[in-house]
């Protein structure tokens, strides 16, 4: 055969045999990761997990104060990121068409809200520190709840709004046709055509923040003990297993890495449902 | 109008239909303002955290004055404080996080696009996506404790062996496997960026015509021949800014960094050596940090670092838009 023919096809089998290889990498990764949470994590599971709080060191003791913790600051959070993030969402889909005006705030607000997308949370943290912690001169759970939604507020405005341009047209033509305001074709119909990729949206964005840690390094904090006061420290997963994870006690790793399986669970199994229930009318 | 109409209620059924119209106005109005102002809300909060942090570090650029970016002294206890190693850090982290993520997602993109048949796209793309949403801290915890030791035993001594007697390339991977450095961080951020290359590399691929592709067939080239001839030069502004939105991630990835860069103030010539970068230092020392100076310094970190992440994801956001246009028509 001719050289240059065994070159070409010796390169693209080379080329061809790396992708693979490098694609089974990635798996592999991922299948370690999580081999190595339930290797440790299985072991520190137990009633007691979910029954008592986190312990001193040198005792027994669970992670309920936490799992409370990052539950609250979750839903807080996703409570306060979610209807501004799809309001935001509307106005890109619905409005941005409207006026000059209107598409040039639109196109900013895109622009800017993809660079929020990606920008580092940890300074999500330090601006809410700045804001919230040094005026009220002191660490709170509402702090944390604001960092928290301030990084699900972009994932929330993308999908609301990808979502909403998914709607046809149609559907918002034949109700103006029948006489209905701008905001109730918005409320009645187009909401209710995008509900499910909405909701999906703000799942996505659940999952983003559950496991966030760097904001809530300065802004809630942690606490020991059980706290359900909004305007104090409050205990959450992440902080914890990074305190517990890092410190030289046998008892308060085999919990870190307990509560690193809780908080990868859940969110791996929230991503999984989403894919799922979204599968049916989407690419994945 | 409508109101008055109403009141006066001329005909029996007239005055509901204009009260539906009034309302609807008002309501239209209402509810238009309403998105536009949260709209504007999301522009507004990247320009507070500008503002915040250019406020809080404010301290620390009066006491130490531009020395503060070319300093490499860290010392709370005099309180001078220098932000090149957390610097130098990020930016070499991040860029053996790019030498290493891009292959491997340009590879898993081929694997995708070109290779896998049908059935197995699904569980493969599934599985890389999964890859992004494991939290920072798990990435650190597993680095820590399973692959700092690993790389540690088996990876680092052989890669010492081979590569310290090359001149100039060497010095990078010389000195003694500690498992933890900046070699280590890289690798880490390296997988847990490959995700987001990939997924917008994918989509990217996706906007070749497959007429381009199907006719580089046709002339008999190989698979390769296409993806590097045919696809990769149709979309290379899109592909670099993927690239960049990976970087962007990289250099402001925070916990995992912590867990795995050994934290040391010091620029050390060789990648096995412990460092710190900008998200570690903070993370680190925010909480314990005692005295105005100290504090500001740390925001002052943060203002650079939202500087080099707001001008890299800028640039991607710029090569990426033809891919946007393309995508949205």
């Amino acid at each position: 055969m001719i050289p240059i023919y065994h070159r070409r096809r010796f390169v693209n089998r080379f080329n061809m045999t790396f992708s693979v290889l490098v694609t089974a990498l990635g798996i592999l990764f991922l299948a370690w990761i999580l081999g190595t949470l339930l290797y440790y994590g299985v072991a520190g599971v137990s009633l007691a997990l979910f029954t008592e709080n986190t312990p001193a060191p040198g005792n027994q003791g669970g992670l309920l104060n936490a799992i409370f913790g990052s539950a609250l600051l979750t839903l807080l959070g996703i409570g306060m990121g979610a209807p501004v993030g799809i309001l935001a969402g509307t106005f890109l889909a619905e409005y941005a068409n409207t006026s000059k005006f209107t598409r040039r705030v639109a196109d900013a607000t895109r622009f800017i809200n993809d660079i929020l997308l990606s920008a580092p949370s940890i300074l999500i943290g330090l601006f809410v520190y700045v804001i919230c912690v040094v005026p009220t001169h002191h660490f709170s759970a509402w702090a944390g709840a604001i960092s928290l939604a301030l990084i699900a507020l972009p994932v929330v405005v993308r999908t609301s709004e990808d979502m909403l341009h998914l709607v046809p047209n149609d559907l918002r033509e034949a109700a103006t046709a029948l006489g209905a305001p701008r905001w109730k074709v918005v409320v009645r119909v187009s909401y209710r055509a995008a509900r499910a990729g909405i909701l999906t949206g703000v799942l996505l964005a659940v999952a983003r923040i559950a496991g966030e840690t760097a904001p809530l390094l300065f802004t809630a904090l942690n606490n020991q003990f059980w706290s359900s006061d909004v305007n104090a420290p409050m205990a959450n997963l992440p902080v914890v297993i990074f305190q517990f994870a890092l410190s030289p006690y046998a008892d308060w790793q085999s919990l870190a890495w307990a509560g690193a399986l809780l908080v990868t669970a859940s969110i791996l199994g929230l991503n999984i449902f989403v894919r799922m229930t979204l599968g049916k009318k989407q690419r994945g | 109008m409508a109101v008055a109409d109403a009141a006066s209620g001329r005909t029996a059924a007239a005055p509901p239909f204009r009260t539906t119209r009034s309302s609807g106005r008002v309501g239209d109005r209402l509810f238009y303002l309403t998105t536009l102002s949260f709209a504007i809300l999301v522009l507004l909060i990247l320009a507070g955290i500008m503002v915040s942090l250019a406020h809080g570090s404010w301290p620390a650029f009066h006491k130490l004055g531009f020395a503060f970016f070319y300093s490499s002294t860290w010392n709370p206890v005099t309180e001078v404080f220098g932000a090149l190693p957390p610097i130098y850090g990020t930016l070499v982290t991040s860029i053996i996080a790019i030498l290493i993520g891009v292959p491997i997602s340009l590879g898993i993109v081929i694997v995708l696009t070109e290779l896998a048949p049908d059935w197995l796209k699904r569980p493969i793309s599934t599985a890389v996506e999964l890859l992004a949403a494991i939290p920072s801290i798990i990435y650190g915890m597993w680095g820590l404790f399973v692959f700092v030791p690993f790389f540690k035993a088996y990876i680092q001594p052989g890669l010492g062996e081979i590569l310290s007697p090359i001149p100039i390339v060497g010095a990078l991977f010389s000195g003694p496997p500690f498992g933890v450095g900046i070699l280590t961080a890289g690798i880490i951020l390296a997988i847990m960026i490959l995700p987001f290359i990939s997924a917008v590399m994918r989509d990217v691929f996706e906007t070749v015509p497959p007429m381009l592709r199907e006719s580089a067939y046709g002339l008999g080239a190989t698979t390769w021949e296409v993806v590097w001839n045919v696809i990769l030069p149709y979309t290379r502004t899109s592909v670099v800014g993927a690239v960049m939105l990976g970087l962007g991630r990289a250099l402001g990835e925070t916990m995992a960094v912590t867990f795995v860069i050994g934290n040391s103030h010091d620029i050390s010539a060789s990648l096995f050596l412990p460092g710190a970068t900008i998200s570690s230092t903070i993370a680190n020392e925010f909480t314990e940090a005692v005295g105005d100076v100290y504090s500001s310094s740390l925001i002052a970190l943060g203002l650079t670092l939202f500087f080099i992440t707001f001008v890299v994801l800028v640039i991607a956001k710029l090569m990426l838009k033809q891919l946007a246009s393309k995508v949205r028509g």
